[in-house]
């Protein structure tokens, strides 16, 4: 049995009705528990996250928001003694089900990380990475094709076009976070999770970033894990908010920064937490 | 922690502003009313010299919700406070702009000799009054019962209104020497109406802020 802390006493409420109309789920967590060893992480987790939408994961520091991420594409496996209960199920298919291909479940969900970590290789060979490993394609009018399809889908194709074959580490941040992205969109994923992907950017390059996520939304479903509640306010169609390992609220963005159903939300949007 | 503590003293501050600013409105129309029915030119006076201090008020309003907004970006019910208060201001300038005309009035008026008309204006002066005082009350203590019963006795004063507007339009009639007098009397009548629908405004933006619910125009 896990080690449970005395935990404080906060208002739960379930998961509200996705709003956005006759949006297709995506993505249902139902009940998910998470252990670090003894140490339960997450506390019975129920979401939906529909496709084709941004949703917000935000929260305090050590709230289980990034471990709740990173459970949708199993990226906790490569934890030794972290344990899962419950189901994430994609497109109906539960991925923690015995026999899924993680790697392909890795394909189907990108993940973009808070700091950008390209290869030391070309730019071109960044975003062609993966679709060398997975295969995709190794023809190289196609292998092109996708290349320059990836970059232009992370805005990033106009500064780079004429340098493809220069160092990846000689990109600014920004331009290095981008081409990580395009990376991940290189295979074609139908899930894009970011974790604080613009937490180490300066203004400008968060504000490509961000424009970039809401234009990604027209094909991907994205989730984003991020600090600063004004990003998820921008950028996001829900938002949902943790604590303590729990799920306090999850609504439309608009509603979560204007008028929380629960008052740990609001404490936490205004401010007056703790 | 300290941030939150600047916020908390920022926000205060607007509130203590902006009931000022209704303090002003409610003392601007009371003395208007005085001016005319005490035939007081000298208050009507003092009701227009004063307005400059109303109009400055509601500017200093207007720049602190803007720097709230931009240097510490409310979110929820501080958000909504900021908004409502925002919004609340040049609504409350409007209803001392409106007692500054019930002031002009009532000077042009006590220039003339004194009507003998039966008209009673106190009435309306007085309900008006109770709103302002009470939606002030019902926003200081984010009320929305007491804003929501404060908007159905707005039918009240438009019921004086009319009775008004048809007496006044009968005395012109039979008494023909009076009519600029009566039709100033209408404008008077008018601007009071018109603050029972700026109460209106006050209480509606009062039920923004408590409960997040737009009630405008339902």
């Amino acid at each position: 049995m896990p080690v449970q802390t005395a935990a404080p006493r906060i208002e739960v409420r379930p998961s509200a009705p996705v709003q956005t109309s006759s949006a297709k789920t995506k993505v249902a967590v139902r009940e998910l528990d998470f252990f670090y060893g003894k140490v339960q992480a997450l506390h019975s987790i129920s979401i939906e996250i529909p496709e084709r939408i941004v949703m917000a994961f935000i929260g305090p520091s050590g709230c289980g928001k990034s471990t709740f991420l990173r459970t949708l594409n199993r990226m906790n496996d490569v934890i030794p003694g972290t344990r899962v209960g419950g189901e994430v199920l994609i497109d109906d298919h539960d991925i923690y089900a015995q026999g899924t291909d993680v790697v392909d479940l890795r394909r189907r969900v990108g993940m973009v990380f808070q700091k950008s970590n390209p290869f030391p290789k070309s730019i071109f060979d960044n975003v062609a990475y993966g679709l060398r490993i997975n295969r995709v394609t190794s023809k190289g009018s196609e292998l092109e094709g996708r290349v320059e399809q990836a970059l232009k889908d992370a805005a990033l194709w106009s500064e780079v076009k004429d340098r493809l074959k220069t160092s990846a580490l000689s990109l600014s941040g920004g331009q290095q976070q981008r081409l990580c992205i395009a990376r991940a969109l290189a295979i074609r994923p139908e899930v894009l999770l970011m974790d604080e992907p613009a937490s180490a950017l300066d203004p400008i390059a968060t504000s490509k970033i961000e424009e970039l996520i809401f234009d990604l939304k027209k094909q991907y479903t994205i989730v984003i894990v991020t600090h600063n509640m004004q990003q998820a306010a921008r950028v996001s169609d829900r938002t949902a908010f943790f604590l303590l390992g729990k799920l306090i609220e999850v609504n439309a963005t608009e509603k979560i920064f204007t008028a929380p159903n629960v008052k740990t939300t609001e404490d936490y949007i205004t401010g007056r937490f703790g | 922690m300290d941030t939150h503590r600047h916020l908390d003293d920022e926000l205060s501050s607007l509130r203590d502003r902006v009931l000022l600013l209704g303090g002003e409105a409610e003392q601007a129309l009371e003395r208007a009313m005085y001016s005319l029915s005490e035939r007081d030119s000298e208050v009507a006076q003092q009701v227009l010299d004063h307005d400059d201090q109303v109009d400055r008020l509601e500017v200093e309003i207007d720049r602190q919700c803007i720097d709230i907004i931009a240097l510490r970006q409310p979110a929820a019910r501080d958000l909504r406070f900021v908004i409502s208060v925002a919004k609340m201001a040049p609504v409350l300038e409007r209803i001392a702009d409106h007692a500054c005309n019930i002031a002009r009035a009532a000077i042009d008026l006590n220039n003339e000799p004194e009507l003998k008309s039966v008209l009673d204006l106190s009435r309306m002066a007085e309900h008006a009054l109770i709103m302002l005082r009470s939606a002030l009350d019902a926003f200081t203590s984010s009320d929305a019962v007491t804003a929501r019963e404060i908007i159905k006795s707005d039918s009240e004063i438009n019921d004086l209104y009319n009775h008004t507007f048809h007496r006044l339009i009968e005395l012109m009639v039979t008494e023909p020497a009076t009519a600029t007098r009566d039709a100033r009397l209408l404008f008077v009548a008018k601007h009071l109406e018109r603050i029972g629908d700026y109460v209106t405004d006050i209480c509606e933006l009062t039920v923004y802020m408590a409960e997040a619910a737009f009630i405008k125009h339902t």
